[in-house]
């Protein structure tokens, strides 16, 4: 225990302002997930494979001379097609049996990625230098890497451009109306095949986003992927399907959450202390549950 | 069709006593020494693993072209059988069970990694095989009693307090505030233990002792820490992660540190990826290709790096160097015991004492290699943004002078 974040008031705001810079990127890949949770009702154990997929896409980008923050733009686009392969041949067979079954199959891929991550790019860690520079505020006592604020704030304008979507385009409602009642799209004509398959897309496409976010602020590599999957289980977990600003607040409260945990429990808990959240909340959300009697035993 | 299914018994039978006849002598095959390794090929060590395997393949090219190991009067080559560990304990104790009880293997070569040494002693130990590894430092692997396991390279503990004893003495003696954070892992830890171990001696204190998760990528809340006590050294090890996360961090929160020592600086290509970043840290290494050790199949650092780059396309890391030098050991060791008696072999080993282009190898009863002290380089670079890696310490080897205090971030 370590009580130093709280004995200095400009290491307490250094720590808010990391966990909420980290907390946006957070709450972008676990939007994705929540998305294709509430329309398809999976939960994706490959999603933090498909974030480092996404950052390899800017690695390679930045290998060849390109500036990596154009894999902002570059790596959705490759993502998206990658997510509707997965979606038909593997996803689309599971997508109506049980949530164990497609817990498995995504585990497998999961899997199939990483080595064919390693396979492909080796086992080395990389990441993609921005240039970006850093941002002293108070006296030089808080520095925030631009890297950090460049990519909460893509996190944010792709989760705007997202919602206005969902709301505006058909392919959004087709999206929203499957979420809430498949047999009845489907009834009113909506595809909802090809609803599932844009669904998986669109996420993997978030992933990418992320993903290249991620090599530009921090390292990847293929055998990452699980922490990120883990934090949006979380997040979506917390906040709830279909609910953005509540994926959006459980995501900074996250990343606020992990950073303090950080300081006072030592960085090797970091990703320990998201666990032991996680597990908190699926006690106390069953302790819930079971005193309100809303599910039968 | 029944003829064709009898005729595909027979092939098969045929094949398969073929197969388990020249197998079961695989000791020593005609003119072939045939020694075993499990090697990370695969799985998240797989980028050393393939250094390893380089440089046992470079060794064995060498030796063999180069006459050979004499053995009572006959003349031997060396062959390798390589089996995929996939970075992963369990499979490589198996393998090496598969090895020595199936392939009849009788001599081993090391895995990359500590981790994966620990998992194959006991079972070379239980069979008794000697095996010469170049690639596992852990302090934990020569305090167990092993009498078969030979390392060439200097244990862990040992990687990081010359930089510790350096800082001291460019302090006039006086002990130094020391930050630290480390990986929580066998090999990170071992090192820990070294620094503590200097710090003690040196009269120092450790101001920050943080330890850093296996999925490590972000440490800003260490560096926060150092940016407000200011300590004189920071000291970093988590394998390649570590040292990348590292200087990403420190450079974009502009951390200033009098110094800073790492681990694995050349393994992560520190210089490479992230270019005027890395400039001025510290880094403890096993070997470097300017020191000034000599053999008669390599000749010398320089030699080893040139023909190692013209065989495999990169400049060799330590990890291929150790690894050749492994080669060399068995060579000699072989040649003095003048039989394959697992044994006797095992004695000479024991008795090694003598110098490669990777350094002087002398064993202690635990196994590590105590003739060889590490070395510290620091990277360098011009003002066209090329960098360099540049030996520093130990004075006898240096190239460079040490620079000191570490400018800040403000004056770069």
């Amino acid at each position: 225990m370590d009580f130093l974040v709280f004995q200095y008031p400009m290491i307490t705001v250094q720590a808010c302002l990391d966990g909420l810079l980290l907390g946006i990127l957070f709450a972008l890949i676990a939007y994705g997930m929540a998305l294709q949770w509430g329309v398809m009702n999976i939960i994706n154990i490959a999603q933090g494979d498909l974030v480092i997929l996404g950052g390899y896409i800017a690695y390679f980008m930045y290998l060849y001379g390109i500036h990596p923050a154009w894999g902002v733009i570059v790596s959705p686009i490759i993502m998206y097609f990658v997510g509707i392969a997965i979606y038909k041949l593997v996803i689309n067979k599971v997508v109506d049996r049980d949530l164990f079954i497609s817990i498995l199959a995504t585990f497998g891929i999961s899997i199939l990625f990483m080595q064919l991550m390693n396979f492909a790019f080796g086992a080395d860690v990389v990441l993609a230098n921005s240039g970006y520079g850093t941002t002293m505020l108070f006296d030089n006592n808080v520095v925030l890497p631009n890297s950090k604020i460049f990519s909460a704030f893509i996190s944010i304008v792709f989760a705007i451009c997202l919602v206005v979507y969902m709301k505006r385009s058909k392919l959004g409602r087709a999206i929203r109306a499957t979420a809430q009642n498949a047999r009845a799209a489907k009834i009113l004509g909506v595809d909802t095949e090809k609803v599932y398959a844009a669904t998986f897309g669109i996420n993997a496409a978030l992933c990418g986003v992320a993903g290249a976010l991620i090599s530009i602020t921090f390292t990847i590599h293929p055998y990452m992927g699980l922490p990120y999957t883990i934090r949006s289980f979380m997040i979506v977990i917390v906040a709830g399907l279909g609910n953005l600003p509540g994926v959006a607040m459980s995501g900074m409260g996250l990343g606020i959450f992990e950073e303090f945990a950080d300081y006072i429990l030592g960085t090797e808990f970091r990703i320990g202390s998201v666990f032991l959240l996680l597990v908190l909340i699926l006690v106390y959300r069953r302790f819930k549950l079971s005193r309100k009697r809303e599910y039968l035993k | 069709m029944k003829i064709k299914n009898i005729l595909i018994t027979f092939v098969s039978a045929i094949a398969l006593l073929f197969s388990t006849s020249v197998v079961s002598f695989a000791k020593v095959v005609g003119d072939k020494i045939i020694l075993g390794a499990a090697i990370s090929l695969t799985g998240k060590y797989s980028s050393n693993g393939v250094h390893t395997q380089n440089g046992y393949n470079m060794a064995v090219d060498r030796i063999n072209s180069m006459g050979g190991v004499k053995v009572g009067g006959k003349t031997y080559k060396f062959d390798i059988i390589y089996y995929d560990d996939e970075s992963n304990p369990k499979r490589a104790a198996q393998l090496a069970e598969r090895l020595i009880s199936q392939d009849k293997v009788e001599f081993m070569l090391g895995p990359y990694s500590s981790g994966l040494t620990k998992a194959i002693a006991p079972v070379t130990e239980k069979y008794g095989v000697p095996m010469v590894e170049a690639n596992g430092a852990s302090r934990s692997l020569f305090t167990k009693g092993y009498k078969y396991l030979f390392a060439v390279l200097a244990p862990a503990n040992l990687y990081l307090d010359v930089a510790i004893r350096t800082a001291v003495e460019l302090n006039g003696g006086k002990g130094v505030r020391i930050a630290q954070a480390f990986e929580q892992d066998a090999f990170s830890q071992d090192v820990r233990l070294g620094i503590l171990d200097a710090a003690k001696e040196t009269g120092s204190e450790i101001i920050i002792d943080d330890k850093l998760p296996k999925e490590l990528n972000d440490m800003a809340a260490t560096l926060v820490k150092v940016k407000q006590m200011k300590p004189d050294v920071l000291v970093v090890s988590g394998h390649t992660k570590g040292a990348l996360t590292a200087i990403r961090q420190i450079s974009e929160m502009k951390v200033d540190v009098p110094m800073l020592a790492m681990t694995h600086c050349d393994a992560a290509k520190l210089s490479k990826q992230h270019g005027k970043n890395s400039q001025y840290a510290l880094c403890a290494s096993q070997w470097h290709k300017t020191l000034t050790y000599k053999d008669d199949f390599f000749k010398d650092g320089m030699t080893y790096a040139a023909d190692f780059e013209k065989e495999f396309g990169y400049d060799p890391p330590y990890q291929s160097a150790e690894s050749s030098a492994a080669l060399l050991v068995f060579k000699d060791a072989f040649e003095r015991a003048n039989t394959f008696d697992q044994k006797k072999v095992r004695d000479a080993l024991a008795a090694t004492n003598m110098q490669t282009f990777y350094g002087n190898i002398k064993f202690a009863p635990g196994g590590q290699n105590v003739d060889k002290p590490m070395v510290l380089f620091q990277v360098m670079c011009d003002d066209a943004g090329k960098c360099e890696n540049k030996v520093v310490a130990p004075l006898k080897w240096a190239s460079a002078e040490l620079i000191h205090p570490v400018p800040k971030w403000s004056e770069r």
